[in-house]
């Protein structure tokens, strides 16, 4: 804008030759003499007049600052905004002016100034990396006290109990098991129990997990049919069940199978646990192989869970109409009578037991040896046999059992076992 | 806009109320964009449930006068402000004729709840030629009037407060510190953000907040001041220069229906000034719970003796916008709980007093 530099310094040549007679700013516009100073100052009005219609702004206060910033002092009120200027490189205005309209209310002592401001741009006006990094960790620190606000008040450690072998498909499953407990937003202990001693391969799944674990090694081999595994699983389950008791840890057991699959609002539900819990277990049932039954069975996968939909069973809690717990669902074999898998490799269908352990939870305390407020209709740990069908036969009177997930019309995890023929290998690597 | 002075001036309400008790008012906002210009006055609804209330003037103390002088509208929309002067005389004139007590102490027992831009500084008309050159040839006649609302302000300002009500209590939205327009003895309330609709638009509050910065509002009034500089000293165009590509910040225009589910799902929400320095954000950040950052120097916060401004709130200085990232990033997460938190408590503690204006969380 060279021309209104051309005229603002004409102006001031021109005004300064005026300083001496100025007169007081608000007495100018008023005069009506004719005198040669008043011509003059209508003709240098005239001129603002139309600079400023044609520059959009009030070009003839500029001026008078001008005017009044020499021999006026009392009335100069400045915000600095020059040296933070004289720092920025762009302006939204290319206009040369960015001077500040001195504040004219002499009364008020204002650090505030009423009139044109520059606008502060700082010279690399994009987001900083580390900044956006604490950012993150701001918003990350706001979310965590968030949940502990609206969640649970006093979270239990949630200790996980997981019988597996080294077999195919054991990475796969373990892994899916240890990606859900790692997003848990509470403390877990796992406890996996292998069968056919401690292996490395299985301890080096584990360890990258990042949570505690504690790998417990069992001495009898897997075997080779679905009934002998069921077993063997029960008895590992039970020695997971002995640590709890002798380590004496506190928080809440629960049964993750290593072929499950387990959601987040579970982990937040079994915090509700008293003593003993029972959530709902959606049921995937399925043959290994091809054929009209698998396409069948993947459509059941795909169906809500729904209890009252047959299409996908689920075994829990049955509760009458005032949600107190009258009895449970089971899985029904019955069609599978004969067609079910004996041996793990089979293609047949799979079927679970009548309750599985997964859709049950207990607090750690109950299988204490001494316990302050432990209820009187547990059964002492050391009195259990080792063939229980379910962790039901723990209790004295299973009506004490807490329905979970609104009395068991959530679906919280899903069963399912899927295993590779015996001769088959896991990719390497 | 005859019939308004009518109709509020029949409407007097003689009150005794105790001093500090008048400090928990609220009272309308009056704006353009708030679309509530009309609204019912809640000071007065207030003071006519308060027990504090009597209609016998002559045990009374204090007399509350409910007068609205910007109840007449442009053709646009937007309140008309220059016949505010007119009004409040003839109002004044009117009680005075009427009943004893203004000419008794000379209306210093007497409060007005004045929430205009800046407080009782009235716009005036301004008829001599000089300002009418003034005007830009880019902007039409239709804008003509509200050209002229920018410099009158200033022009306001420097004739500062109505003398008539020199010696009243005035209750006002606007608080700047050693402002013509913020008489001693003048009370700042907070500005009037809707209860209803406030309530109707809230979230379940465990929903994470995962919004660090969040603004909806003007950068640059384009009728009045559009090279900027003028508006909001140029804070707000500042804020926009420098953020407009940051992701950490979500600012816009915009009028988004759901204004108020996004400032409960954001840590930290601008409230700078604008032509005034006091906004409704201040009071819509503390319903919900998002920490306000005040970008206002020189401001009086209502209710400072009861709400710890400097503990919930962040305050950044106007030449420190270009800088605001960094200052918001280096708070520690620590000190934004803690103002969290007593952000939900302060809520509650000025709400209490006005249950009936109020939003119940």
């Amino acid at each position: 804008m060279k021309l209104s530099m051309l005229q603002q310094s004409y102006m001031n040549r021109r005004s300064a030759s005026f300083r001496a007679s100025s007169a007081p700013l608000d007495s100018s516009t008023d005069s009506t003499i004719k005198s040669p100073a008043a011509i003059f100052w209508v003709l240098l009005h005239g001129l603002c007049c139309l600079i400023s219609l044609v520059l959009g702004f009030r070009f003839s206060r500029l001026v008078f600052f001008f005017i009044f910033s020499t021999s006026t002092t009392t009335t100069l009120y400045m915000t600095t905004p020059f040296p933070p200027l004289a720092k920025t490189s762009t302006n939204i205005n290319d206009l040369p002016l960015e001077i500040p309209v001195i504040n004219r209310t002499l009364s008020s002592s204002s650090r505030v100034v009423v009139g044109r401001h520059g606008i502060r741009i700082r010279p690399w006006p994009h987001p900083r990396p580390s900044e956006v990094m604490k950012a993150h960790q701001i918003i990350e620190s706001v979310q965590r006290e968030q949940r502990i606000q609206s969640g649970v008040k006093s979270p239990m450690t949630v200790i996980v109990v997981t019988p597996t072998y080294v077999r195919t498909f054991q990475t796969l499953h373990l892994t899916g098991v240890m990606h859900s407990l790692m997003l848990v937003p509470y403390q877990v202990v796992w406890i996996v129990v292998e069968a056919g001693g401690a292996t490395n391969e299985t301890a080096s799944i584990i360890s990258k997990s990042g949570i505690k674990t504690l790998h417990i090694g069992f001495a009898q081999k897997m075997p080779n049919s679905w009934e002998g595994r069921h077993r063997l699983e029960t008895k590992m389950r039970l020695r997971a069940l002995r640590a709890v008791r002798e380590k004496m840890m506190d928080g809440i057991v629960m049964f993750a199978d290593d072929s499950n699959m387990h959601s987040m609002e579970l982990f937040d539900e079994i915090q509700n646990v008293k003593w003993f819990g029972a959530v709902s277990v959606g049921i995937l049932a399925h043959s290994g192989g091809g054929g009209g039954e698998s396409s069948s069975a993947v459509a059941e996968k795909d169906v809500e869970p729904n209890l009252s939909n047959p299409a996908m069973p689920v075994q829990g809690p049955a509760c009458n109409a005032s949600n107190k717990l009258v009895g449970w669902h089971t899985f029904n074999s019955l069609p599978y009578e004969g067609k079910s898998a004996v041996y793990i490799d089979d293609r047949a269908t799979v079927l679970p037991r009548n309750l599985e352990w997964a859709g049950f939870v207990l607090n750690s305390r109950l299988v204490w040896k001494e316990a302050r407020d432990k209820p009187e209709w547990v059964k002492d740990f050391d009195l259990v046999a080792e063939n229980i069908e379910s962790p039901l036969a723990l209790l004295k009177d299973p009506s004490m059992v807490e329905p979970l997930g609104s009395c068991g019309r959530q679906v919280l995890l899903w069963w399912l076992r899927v295993e590779a023929r015996a001769d088959s290998k896991f990719p390497p690597g | 806009m005859r019939a308004c002075l009518w109709v509020f001036a029949v409407v007097l309400v003689f009150g005794f109320v105790d001093g500090k008790r008048v400090e928990r008012l609220r009272t309308e906002r009056i704006s353009g964009s708030a679309g509530d210009v009309l609204d019912d006055d809640p000071v007065g609804r207030f003071l006519l449930s308060s027990p504090v209330r009597t209609l016998n003037p002559d045990e009374a103390d204090w007399f509350y006068t409910p007068i609205y002088p910007t109840c007449d509208l442009t053709p646009m929309g937007l309140p008309l402000p220059f016949k505010s002067p007119r009004m409040m005389r003839s109002a004044i004139q009117l009680i005075s004729s009427n009943w004893p007590y203004w000419n008794r102490t000379e209306g210093s027992d007497h409060f007005f709840v004045v929430p205009h831009d800046f407080g009782a500084c009235f716009h005036y008309q301004v008829d001599d030629q000089s300002t009418q050159c003034y005007q830009s040839p880019q902007r039409g006649i239709g804008n003509s009037k509200t050209f002229e609302i920018q410099y009158n302000e200033e022009k306001a300002v420097e004739r500062g407060i109505l003398p008539l009500l020199q010696r009243s209590t005035l209750v006002q939205t606007f608080g700047q510190r050693n402002h013509v327009c913020l008489n001693e003895g003048s009370i700042t309330i907070p500005p009037f953000a809707p209860p209803q609709k406030m309530q109707a638009h809230q979230i379940p509050p465990d929903t994470p907040r995962s919004i660090f910065v969040y603004f909806r509002g003007l950068f640059y009034d384009v009728n009045n001041d559009p090279e900027g500089g003028y508006y909001a000293r140029g804070a707000r165009a500042a804020v926009w220069e420098n953020f407009k590509n940051n992701p950490l910040f979500d600012i816009s225009t915009d009028h988004p229906t759901t204004y108020y589910e996004d400032m409960q799902r954001a840590i930290f929400c601008l409230c700078p000034l604008g032509w005034a320095p006091w906004s409704p954000r201040l009071v819509e950040a503390v319903v919900f719970g998002c920490i306000p950052v005040i970008i206002a120097d020189d401001i009086v916060l209502p209710f400072a003796d009861a709400i710890p401004w400097e503990e919930i709130g962040v305050f950044v200085a106007e030449e420190d916008v270009p800088n605001l990232d960094t200052i918001l990033t280096t708070i520690p997460p620590e000190v934004i709980l803690r103002k969290q938190r007593l952000l939900a408590k302060s809520f509650y503690e000025t709400c209490n007093v006005i249950p009936t204006t109020c939003a119940t969380r």
